[in-house]
């Protein structure tokens, strides 16, 4: 058939279509954590039904835990924790708990094992499930209501989602990562522009990134509004599941590759909408308000509410600089941060880690800064370990934690005190996302880094 | 899940576009294990605002949340439409909601109504002009009432279908046994799992 990439999964995995009925779409990974599971297996538990495919399911524990060694002190949290335990024992589901070498954050275990393979579709109870779109699968996230209905029948009820590329072509300067093309990306379109559609991202500059970095861009599609992103597998999405612990090994790995080479938008295909970005034009990007939207180059200045032409948007814009206590055409290299978080399912991978090591190699962090670094998976953490990483975050001053959701959410002890301000790696900078009061700006981790060095917004090229 | 045909209640006026998740029900109200109880959170870092419409006595029982567009964006918590179900709301009318959000409350029977912008903002200046204005919102017709003002709304005919009906999709999706049996039957062998199959 002819079809765009994300047409082509679809298709193969309809397993019943009717007129006036949405699809029913097979599902061949479901990644469960503890936060939005407990109701959907009591649901199946009050319906007395099992998990259809414990198989294609896989629990881990990471939006509660704590990133310093010790139990969940919050006994709420540790309810939730046990729950899992208890739920994923009683079904027969695999899980990676605390304190197991392959426990993560869900969106950077599943790469890590080879679960995430190209033309697969990928679904779990959490909007970054994007993340898993970079293998060319389409992976999003879904309620506590259909993580019920994919344990109990393996398959999801779904009107298709419409087609948008964003095509990103040229090279990217110095400094510019896969952060600032998706901060760049939402910024244009706007945090409802994706809005019904799954974007593929194309064009040089996304296949000239690196797996992890297509995993950052893909996961932050749903700020866009988008359900999922996605990325044709090419030979570096194959070099990266080459001997993963459950990619296909042998005869299989080549039969894989084959069909996983078809997985590609046609020539003659056409998307439901295109948008185009030049990645020469690019720069470090921050956010200054409280969506992933209100961004703009480092180099820029806290714009005035009134320069917005449309009425909601200037109305958001004021509502975000008296909450981010921000005055219009302050520099945003003169904002001063106290915390910087370096970690999450966007990007708490190793060559985040590397990448803003690199910077803080030799450097300290500046007086009055706290700097976390929060690795995104037990895994990430001991391979960071072996090539010294954490030494060289704890000889600047930094903090080396334990793998988790940590700051990206004010779910576990890791917060932002009312008031206090964060350049942050994560990817929400909504109101209280950090904590209560808190206040975020969105960064990549050269920016993270640089920032703390300076406490104030920077990049490397300000050092 | 409850049925839903007609519902009529106090309209609530919220003038905010982009309510985000986290702001409808905050992380750290999402750690019960159970469905109920989560109105706690709702909107709790705004309630704590004397001037914000929960707040006011009148709209405090209110069941027609009025809200701007891109209403439920960010985060997939389904909380979010429990902390506004536990609360009393049985309607949210906006004129654009993010997805995942409509989909979770078509699955937990909170009625997405979508109106055009210049409707709703009708609807607020009639909610803040006489506090305590009841709405009609009427599934089988797909309208809104207010005083002497009707409004057509948008909603899926699948969602409403199952709405009025009040069905449960996975006792819907489990009369095709079948055929994701024969489906799970044509998958590659390659393809990865989590664990050997019992």
């Amino acid at each position: 058939m002819t079809g765009t990439l994300a047409e082509k999964v679809w298709e193969s995995h309809v397993v019943r279509r009717a007129e006036g009925e949405p699809d029913l779409l097979y599902i061949d990974l479901h990644l469960l954590h503890e936060v939005t599971s407990p109701q959907a297996f009591d649901g199946l538990r009050l319906a007395g039904r099992g998990v259809r495919r414990p198989d294609l399911t896989l629990a881990t524990e990471d939006h509660n835990v704590p990133t310093t060694p010790g139990p969940i002190v919050d006994p709420v949290s540790l309810t939730q924790v046990e729950t899992l335990r208890r739920n994923c024992a009683e079904f027969g589901v695999p899980l990676y708990p605390m304190g197991d070498a392959e426990q993560g954050i869900v969106h950077v275990i599943g790469p890590q094992l080879g679960l995430t393979q190209p033309g697969m579709t990928v679904v779990c109870g959490d909007s970054h499930t994007s993340t898993h779109g970079a293998f060319g699968a389409i992976a999003f996230g879904i309620g506590t209501s259909e993580v019920e209905h994919v344990l109990a029948t393996q398959t999801l009820p779904l009107k298709p989602f419409r087609t948008m590329a964003v095509n990103v072509d040229g090279e990217l300067p110095d400094g510019v990562t896969a952060k600032d093309i998706v901060l760049a990306v939402i910024a244009k379109i706007g945090t409802g522009g994706g809005q019904g559609y799954v974007i593929e991202y194309r064009g040089s500059a996304i296949e000239a990134l690196s797996m992890e970095a297509r995993m950052t861009v893909c996961n932050m599609s749903i700020e866009a509004g988008a359900r999922a992103g996605m990325i044709a597998p090419d030979e570096t999405t194959f070099a990266y599941l080459k001997d993963r612990p459950h990619a296909p090994s042998g005869q299989a790995w080549d039969e894989a590759v084959e069909a996983w080479r078809a997985l590609r938008t046609d020539d003659d295909a056409t998307f439901d909408t295109e948008v185009h970005l030049d990645a020469g034009q690019l720069a470090p990007f921050v956010t200054w308000g409280t969506n992933p939207g209100q961004g703009l180059p480092l180099s820029a200045s806290v714009p005035d509410p009134e320069s917005f032409a449309d009425e909601g948007q200037r109305a958001s814009a004021a509502r975000a600089l008296e909450y981010m206590d921000l005055e219009a055409g302050t520099p945003l290299r003169e904002i001063a941060v106290d915390t910087v978080f370096l970690g999450s399912c966007t990007n708490g991978r190793i060559e985040d880690l590397r990448a803003a090591a690199g910077v803080i190699q030799g450097r300290r962090v500046a007086d009055g800064v706290r700097m976390l670094v929060v690795p995104g998976s037990a895994r990430v953490r001991l391979q960071a370990e072996s090539e010294g990483l954490d030494r060289v975050f704890t000889d600047a001053g930094a903090e080396w934690r334990l793998a988790g959701c940590s700051m990206c959410l004010g779910m576990n002890p890791d917060q932002l005190e009312p008031g206090e301000r964060s350049a942050s790696t994560s990817n929400r900078n909504f109101e209280g996302r950090q904590g209560k009061g808190g206040r975020t700006h969105l960064v990549s981790p050269l920016v993270a880094a640089a920032t703390a060095v300076r406490g104030t917004l920077s990049s490397p090229a300000d050092l | 899940m409850e049925a839903f045909t007609r519902h009529t209640g106090i309209g609530v006026p919220l003038r905010h576009g982009n309510v985000d998740t986290d702001q409808i029900i905050p992380a750290v109200y999402l750690k019960r294990v159970t469905r109920t109880g989560f109105e706690d959170g709702l909107f709790a870092a705004w309630r704590q605002d004397e001037s914000f419409v929960l707040n006011h006595p009148v709209y405090a029982r209110g069941s027609v949340l009025v809200a701007g567009p891109d209403f439920g964006t960010g985060s997939s918590r389904e909380h979010a439409v429990w902390a506004l179900m536990n609360y009393g709301f049985r309607v949210v009318i906006s004129s654009r909601f993010a997805d995942i959000f409509r989909g979770n409350s078509g699955k937990a029977g909170l009625l997405t109504a979508q109106l055009a912008q210049a409707d709703v903002e009708l609807l607020w200046k009639l909610l803040e002009n006489e506090p305590g204005t009841e709405v009609t919102v009427d599934l089988v017709e797909r309208t809104v009432t207010a005083g002497e003002h009707v409004f057509a709304f948008e909603v899926d005919d699948y969602t409403r279908w199952r709405l009025l009906e009040g069905l449960d999709d996975i006792s819907l999706t489990l009369r095709h046994d079948d055929e994701i049996a024969n489906f799970e039957g044509g998958r590659p062998a390659w393809g990865p799992r989590t664990a050997e199959p019992a």
